[in-house]
Parts: structure tokens; C-alpha cells; sequence
């Protein structure tokens, strides 16, 4: 395929729809589930749930088949249909987060937790695990990586897996912190949670493994509900393990362990490969908050007769001008980033570098561009009668989750200088 | 569909323009700017290139089609190489572009087969003037309609080539028109002037004059748009597309630049890349011109398809003009004090793009 950036037909008529739902059913409660923090959007969950079935019924039918065919290598001879998945799961979430990013995080659906059974499960356990998507009552699914001592360092993680070999069940112990969706998955609905422990402290990063665990599953217990900043709408839960046993089969990736720095350290950098599709998802929730912060400045500004000039000289500019082309310019800028990693991902090309870029620009993008549309609107933009107060809190998350701006910045230096976690920390 | 891979010519285009980039503009650079002449194999051997027939339809004499996403590509190429030579190298677009655009057909078959042949043709633009607050809606230059024929006032900055040009294609305030016109004017024309070669913070290789317009008669039949004056709309764009893409470039060779050089030197026991104020500025440069590019491309891709993205166009053509400033300034600030010595590269850089900018930038943005 040569050089394009036409949204695919596909996508054109899901965006038409999700723009719609994030218009007229997200947008009006908007305000209200920031000021309701542990209350639950359910008119949009019920709405927006049908269509999530359809998605993850398509995704989970198209990613067996691919795994029956060969290793998902699809894009050679261009005689597979190539996959849109990840197109139009940016423009889905960039669409309902505009309408409300607290929101958006509520919708049911396998989330996390489907990007990591997809990325290493086996066909037995995606089927296992990820059919209860695609019918019955709306589910949720959540990933629980971070730990109070352990957020960015994720090698640091201490909730441990033991295997019970007289009942050939794992056994779960330690504490999991700022779960997304962790009580709607755990005890609201039939979810399922992706929890990463430790088989062996002493290998570091190399004794670490997925682990999937069901709704209901004795010993897991959620002790808090966060209270936050922005994305109130948004179910952040506290998660506490408790010789919570799940079977054998529930192990994401191989349970044979290598030595940590041994060449290959599949088992965890496997499902890191979550993060290759779940960062493209962040950056386009970013994107947008990010398109309705400056959407709502630019026309109230309009309406006081500060427009944007197609090609104006730059000396006839105002500041205020200038100050809505740079927004403009920034959120091309994070939207075609993100972009091209959904894309590589769709295409089946490595996309590791390309989604942290993505990350890191669009968090960054929003920060500033929300920060810049309350501050050009004076006590409007500062007053909780409008929304621009509340995407600039919602805004911050995304630089914060799935990897700090810092950590994604991290990941593209390495890359880009070909140095390990030893050489550049 | 999205899609961010280069057709197989578009790769080879790519390559070759790299590979003379790498190999002739860049080991040429140094010289070129000290001695304050561009060597004339090098500049005639871009020109064997053949990447401007290649933009210009078989019926005037070229060989391919206009296309802004090509041109975006070999740009990036080019001025990878070198932001100085490439404005030479490219000078002749500045005419042949505008008469495929904005001229007449009977201006097209006369005109452009001159950018078909062998030796570069010696045509030179006149768009800028010595002044601030520099806007091409509102040129100082005036034509004044006087029968069949137009009588230009004015002088003109950074005219590529005016040395030894044998034709100028001079952009004029129409006074009756209102707007900006341009008209194809003989060097030899009465009142005619080329005036100082123009000195700058860098290109200092450029071949570029300021001319003087006294009084200079051109016949009707030379002017490129209509009675109303002429579309500046798609060559601006195309302009926009190529500065941006130079800006990218330049950037690239700073980045990759200060990049391999972190590597290697050592402060402190180790590597400086391997100290993350050093890594995230070069992480930072990696996305800023990966994010500038796609920009490009984009609206490169959207011109190419005959659709609008005037406003694109100028958005990224500023977005690259403060990303390659702040990249080259980067790279010398990893370089330290080796970064301010002229036995690197970077410098001359910096130089460059902030001049890109000033310059030419100026004339759309
Ligand atoms: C609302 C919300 C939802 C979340 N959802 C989930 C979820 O669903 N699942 C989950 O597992 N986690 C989740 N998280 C956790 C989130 O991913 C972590 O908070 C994040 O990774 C940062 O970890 P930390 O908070 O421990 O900060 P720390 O790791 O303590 O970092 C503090 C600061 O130090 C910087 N820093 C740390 N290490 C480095 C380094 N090597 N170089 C440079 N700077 C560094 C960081 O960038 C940051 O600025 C969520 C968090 C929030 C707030």
C-alpha cells in the first residue's frame, strides 16, 4: 500500500455513529458523573454495549482464524483482508472521549485484558475467556499491573503466583492499586481481570506472568475506590489477593521460566506487546479531550469574532490567533502519530517504538491545549458551569497511565539508541 | 485506508536522492559555504538527476506528473544532504512550478520544455523583498497596467540565480487587479538591475542577488494569471510543501547527527546518551520530526488528490519551521562546545534553519 490517509469506509460509518452517541448520550450526563464520582453512566453501558458485542465478536472470530492460518503475518501478498481493528478502535475512543474520557473508560468491554489474552492466549483461552464479550449482560474487563511500591518500576511487583501442585491451581497473594474497571470487572458484572505476579522474586522481570482471573473468584477482594483528580466518571479500584486460587490454564504465556538477562524473556515481554495496542488507546482517548477542549474554544471564540485565518501573514496574527493555530497544528501532530501506530499494528508491523511516540506527544498535547483553553477563556474556562475546567482535569491522566510521559519518552530513547534497560535507565 | 508505506518508485526515488544527498551534498556542504561558491558538478549532477522532468508532464517536455508527495520525499532527501545546495539545486522549480500551475497553455509549451534538457536553465524567481513584515498579498513591487503592456516597480531579495539569469519571473502587486500577479521578464529588459549578492547568517554558497526594478516594461502576454490576477493559492502550497519537507530534513541531519555523537562521547565514565537529559532531547527530536513528516505527507497526499489543505499546508510549514530551529539548536547543545566549532556540521545547521525559515519560509507563512 503506498502512501494514504483516507479514514477506511468501515471506519467512516462506526465514526458516524460513535460521534453520535458521544453527542447526544455521553456528553449531556458529562457534568454529572464528575460531580457523582462512584455512580455508573448505565444508560450509555446498555447503549454502547450491543456494539461492543459486535467488535469483540469480530476481533476474537478474525484472531482465531489468523491463528489457524499462520502467525498473523497477514500483510505479504495482500491476499488476506487486512485487519482495521486498531483504526477503528482510535477513532471509536477518540470520538467518545470527546464526548467524555470518564465515560469512554466505563464502556464494557475486554479492554486490557483482551489486548493481553490477544497478544500471547492461546485459541483455547481467548475462547475461554473473551467469548463472554460478545453476548449476555455488558461485562468488563481490567489489568492490574501497578502496586503501591511498584508503578512505573514494574519489575518491582510483589503479588505472587505459587502453583498448589496436589490441586494444579495457582495461588495469588499481595495488593494491586489504580485498577481501571477493577470493581465493575471483579464483582459487577462477569468479567475478567489480567493480574501480574511473580513466580520467582529473585528473576526480576523474568518470573513475572499474566494471570488471568474471573469475577467472583474467591480470595479477591476490592478494599478501595479511588477518588481522583479528573476521570471521576471512571472506576479506579483497589485490589486485594488473598490465596485467591484460579486453575492451572489461566497462566498467560509459557510458566517455564528462563534466567533473568537469558535471551529471551518471552513470557513478560510477550505481554508487553499489551502495551503496543493499549498506548495507541490512550493517545487517542488524549486526542480526544484534547479536539474537545479546542473545538469548544475555537468556536466560542468565533462567536466573539476571533477566528482562525486560513493562511494569514503571521505578523497580522494576534496572540490569541497564534495561540488556536499551534492548538490546531499540536492535535494534527498527536493525532497523526497515533495513527500510524494503530495502523502498523493493523498491518502487522512492529509498532513499540511508534505507540510509545504516539504516547508521549499526545499526552503532552492535551496537557497543553486543555491548560491553554482555560486559560483563554478566563472565568469561563475556569468556572464548572462549562466543561473546559473538566477536561483539563480529565486531560492529565494520559500522560500519567500506561507509562508516564517520562517512561514512554524512556522506551523511544532506548530505542532509538539501540541501549538496554541496563544502558540507559 | 491508512498507509504510510513508499510505493516501490517512491522508495527508489528515495534512495537515490539519499544516496546523492549523502555522498555529493553533504561532503560538498563544508567547502561550499567557507568558500562561499557551490561547485558547479555537484549542482550539474542534481540536475542529471532529472527530479524536476520528472514533476512535469510529457507534453512539456518532461517525463512524469506533479506531485507534491514526491517532491515532499526527494526534498526531505536533499536538504538532508544539505538546506544551502538544495535551494540552489531547486531554484529552477521556483519558475517552472508556477508556469504549471498559474500559466498560460500557450506560456507552458513555450516555457517549460526550457526545464527539460540537459544543462540547469537559467531562470530565477523574484518573490521576496528587503523588508519586514514581508507579505506576498501585499507585495511593494507594483506593476501598473499602461495598454498591452505592464510597467514594474520595485526590488526584490534573495533572487536565486540572478547573476546569470536570462529570464525572471517577478511577482508584482497588479495595482488594477488588487492582487498579486507574476510576469516572465527578460534580463535584458531596459531598467532592469541586478544589484548586490545578498549575504546571509548561513547559505553562504547561495548564488543569490537583490534586483532592482526601474521603470521595466513586460508585455501582457507575460503575465501568468488572468485580469484578475493570478492564483498564488496551489504555488504557495507546493512552496509550503517543500519548505516544510526541507525543514524535516534538516532536522533528520541534526538529529541523527547529535544522536550517533552521544553514543560515542563520554563524560563522566559513560556515554553521554546514556544520561537521560541527553536521551529524552534526542527521544523528543525523534518524535517531533517523526509527528512533522506525517504532517506533510498528509496534506502533500490531500493537494495530490486535489483536494484543499491550503490551511494544512501553512500549518505545517510553521510547525516546521520552529521544530527544525529547535532541533538544530538541540543538536548543538549535545554537541557542547564541539557544537559551536565549525568542524561539525551542526552549526551550520542551526544556521541553516533558522535561515530556511527567515527567508523562504517567510515568503508563506
Ligand atoms: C486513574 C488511574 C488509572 C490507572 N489504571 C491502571 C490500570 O488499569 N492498571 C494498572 O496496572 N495501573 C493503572 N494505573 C497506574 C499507572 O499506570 C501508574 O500510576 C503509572 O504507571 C505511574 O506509576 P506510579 O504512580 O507508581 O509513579 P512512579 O513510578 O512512582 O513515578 C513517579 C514519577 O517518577 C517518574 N519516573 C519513574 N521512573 C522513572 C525513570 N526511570 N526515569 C524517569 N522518570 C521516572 C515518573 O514518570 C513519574 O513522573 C492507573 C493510574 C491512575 C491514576
Amino acid at each position: 500500500m503506498p502512501i494514504e490517509f483516507e479514514i477506511p469506509e468501515s471506519v467512516k460509518n462506526q465514526s458516524n455513529l460513535t460521534e453520535m452517541v458521544a453527542e447526544q448520550v455521553i456528553r449531556k450526563v458529562s457534568r454529572y458523573f464528575d460531580e457523582h464520582e462512584h455512580e455508573r453512566p448505565w444508560e450509555y453501558i446498555n447503549f454502547i454495549w450491543p456494539f461492543i458485542q459486535q467488535m469483540e465478536a469480530a476481533n476474537l472470530k478474525r484472531s482465531l482464524e489468523v491463528k489457524k492460518n499462520g502467525h498473523g503475518k497477514a500483510s505479504g501478498n495482500g491476499q488476506k483482508k487486512q485487519s482495521t481493528f486498531q483504526v477503528r478502535m482510535i477513532h471509536m475512543i477518540e470520538n467518545l472521549s470527546w464526548g467524555d474520557a470518564g465515560i469512554y473508560l466505563c464502556t464494557p468491554s475486554s479492554a486490557l485484558a483482551g489486548a493481553a489474552i490477544q497478544a500471547v492466549g492461546t485459541p483455547d483461552q481467548k475462547e475461554r475467556f473473551l467469548d463472554r464479550f460478545t453476548h449476555g449482560k455488558p461485562k468488563w474487563g481490567a489489568m492490574a499491573m501497578t502496586e503501591p511500591q511498584a508503578g512505573s518500576d514494574t519489575s518491582n511487583i510483589q503479588t505472587t503466583a505459587r502453583l498448589d501442585p496436589e490441586t494444579n491451581e495457582w495461588v495469588l497473594n499481595g495488593e494491586k492499586i489504580f485498577v481501571t474497571n477493577g470493581s465493575l470487572a471483579s464483582r459487577e458484572s462477569e468479567g475478567i481481570l489480567v493480574i501480574w505476579a511473580t513466580l520467582d522474586r529473585s528473576l526480576g522481570r523474568a518470573g513475572m506472568r499474566p494471570f488471568v482471573v474471573e469475577a467472583g473468584t474467591p480470595g479477591m477482594t476490592v478494599t478501595k475506590l479511588e477518588e481522583k483528580l479528573g476521570i471521576r466518571a471512571s472506576d479506579t479500584a483497589a485490589i486485594v489477593f488473598q490465596d485467591c486460587r484460579i486453575p492451572y490454564d489461566n497462566i498467560l504465556g509459557s510458566p517455564e521460566l528462563k534466567k533473568p538477562g537469558a535471551r529471551t524473556e518471552k513470557g513478560f515481554k510477550g505481554a508487553m506487546k499489551t502495551f503496543d495496542s493499549s498506548r495507541p488507546w490512550v493517545a487517542a482517548s488524549a486526542m480526544g479531550i484534547a479536539r474537545a477542549a479546542f473545538e469548544f474554544t475555537r468556536d466560542t471564540l468565533a462567536a466573539q469574532g476571533i477566528t482562525i485565518p486560513v493562511d494569514a501573514a503571521y505578523h497580522e496574527l494576534s496572540a490569541i490567533q497564534r495561540d488556536l493555530l499551534d492548538m490546531e497544528t499540536q492535535l494534527k501532530a498527536g493525532w497523526l502519530l497515533t495513527v500510524r501506530s494503530a495502523a502498523l499494528m493493523d498491518a502487522g508491523q512492529p509498532n513499540s517504538l511508534e505507540a510509545s511516540m504516539a504516547k508521549v506527544k499526545s499526552g503532552q498535547v492535551v496537557t497543553r491545549i486543555t491548560q491553554k483553553c482555560v486559560e483563554l477563556l478566563g472565568p469561563l474556562g475556569y468556572s464548572r458551569e462549562l466543561l473546559v475546567e473538566k477536561w483539563m482535569r480529565d486531560a492529565k491522566i494520559n500522560d500519567i497511565y500506561e507509562g508516564t510521559g517520562q517512561i514512554n519518552t524512556l522506551i523511544v530513547a532506548r530505542r532509538i539508541l539501540g541501549y538496554t534497560r541496563k544502558e540507559l535507565k | 485506508m491508512y498507509s504510510f508505506d513508499l510505493s516501490e518508485e517512491q522508495r527508489l526515488l528515495v534512495e537515490t536522492v539519499h544516496r546523492y544527498a549523502t555522498r555529493s551534498l553533504r561532503q560538498a556542504a563544508r567547502q561550499a559555504e567557507e568558500s562561499s561558491q557551490a561547485p558547479a558538478d555537484v549542482l550539474q549532477s542534481a540536475w542529471a538527476l532529472g527530479l524536476l522532468p520528472a514533476t512535469l508532464p510529457e507534453e512539456y517536455g518532461g517525463f512524469g506528473e506533479h506531485s507534491l508527495l514526491n517532491g515532499a520525499l526527494y526534498v526531505e532527501e536533499l536538504a538532508y544532504g544539505d538546506a544551502g545546495l538544495t535551494l540552489e539545486i531547486l531554484a529552477p522549480n521556483l519558475v517552472a512550478i508556477p508556469l504549471l500551475l498559474a500559466g498560460s497553455e500557450a506560456q507552458k509549451q513555450h516555457y517549460l520544455p526550457l526545464f527539460a534538457g540537459e544543462e540547469m536553465p537559467k531562470m530565477a524567481a523574484a518573490m521576496l523583498e528587503p523588508v519586514i513584515l514581508f507579505d506576498h498579498r501585499k507585495l511593494h513591487t507594483t506593476a501598473r497596467r499602461q495598454g498591452d503592456h505592464y510597467v514594474l516597480n520595485g526590488s526584490k531579495a534573495m533572487v536565486i540565480h540572478a547573476a546569470d539569469a536570462e529570464w525572471f519571473l517577478v511577482y508584482a502587486h497588479d495595482e488594477e487587479a488588487g492582487s498579486t500577479q507574476a510576469f516572465l521578464v527578460p534580463a535584458d529588459s531596459a531598467g532592469l538591475q541586478v544589484g548586490d549578492r545578498n549575504l546571509w547568517m548561513g547559505f553562504n554558497a547561495l548564488q543569490n542577488h537583490t534586483l532592482h526594478l526601474h521603470d521595466v516594461q513586460v508585455g501582457v502576454a507575460q503575465r501568468l494569471g488572468g485580469e484578475a490576477g493570478m492564483d498564488v493559492t496551489n504555488v504557495l502550497n507546493s512552496s509550503r510543501i517543500a519548505v516544510a519537507a526541507m525543514g524535516v530534513g534538516i532536522a533528520r541531519a541534526a538529529y541523527e547527527y547529535a544522536r550517533d555523537y552521544a553514543k560515542e562521547r563520554v563524560a563522566f565514565g559513560e556515554p553521554i546518551a546514556s544520561r537521560q537529559s541527553i536521551a529524552f532531547m534526542l527521544a523528543e527530536m525523534a518524535i517531533e520530526i517523526d509527528a512533522t513528516r506525517l504532517m506533510v505527507w498528509e496534506a502533500a497526499w490531500k493537494l495530490d488528490q486535489g483536494r484543499d489543505a491550503t490551511h494544512e499546508a501553512y500549518l505545517v510549514a510553521r510547525y516546521a519551521a520552529d521544530m527544525a530551529l529547535k532541533v538544530a539548536d538541540g543538536a548543538v547543545q549535545v554537541l557542547g562546545g564541539h557544537g559551536y566549532i565549525r568542524e561539525h556540521p551542526v552549526e551550520l545547521w542551526l544556521r541553516n534553519a533558522r535561515g530556511l525559515f527567515t527567508l523562504v519560509g517567510a515568503v508563506m507563512v
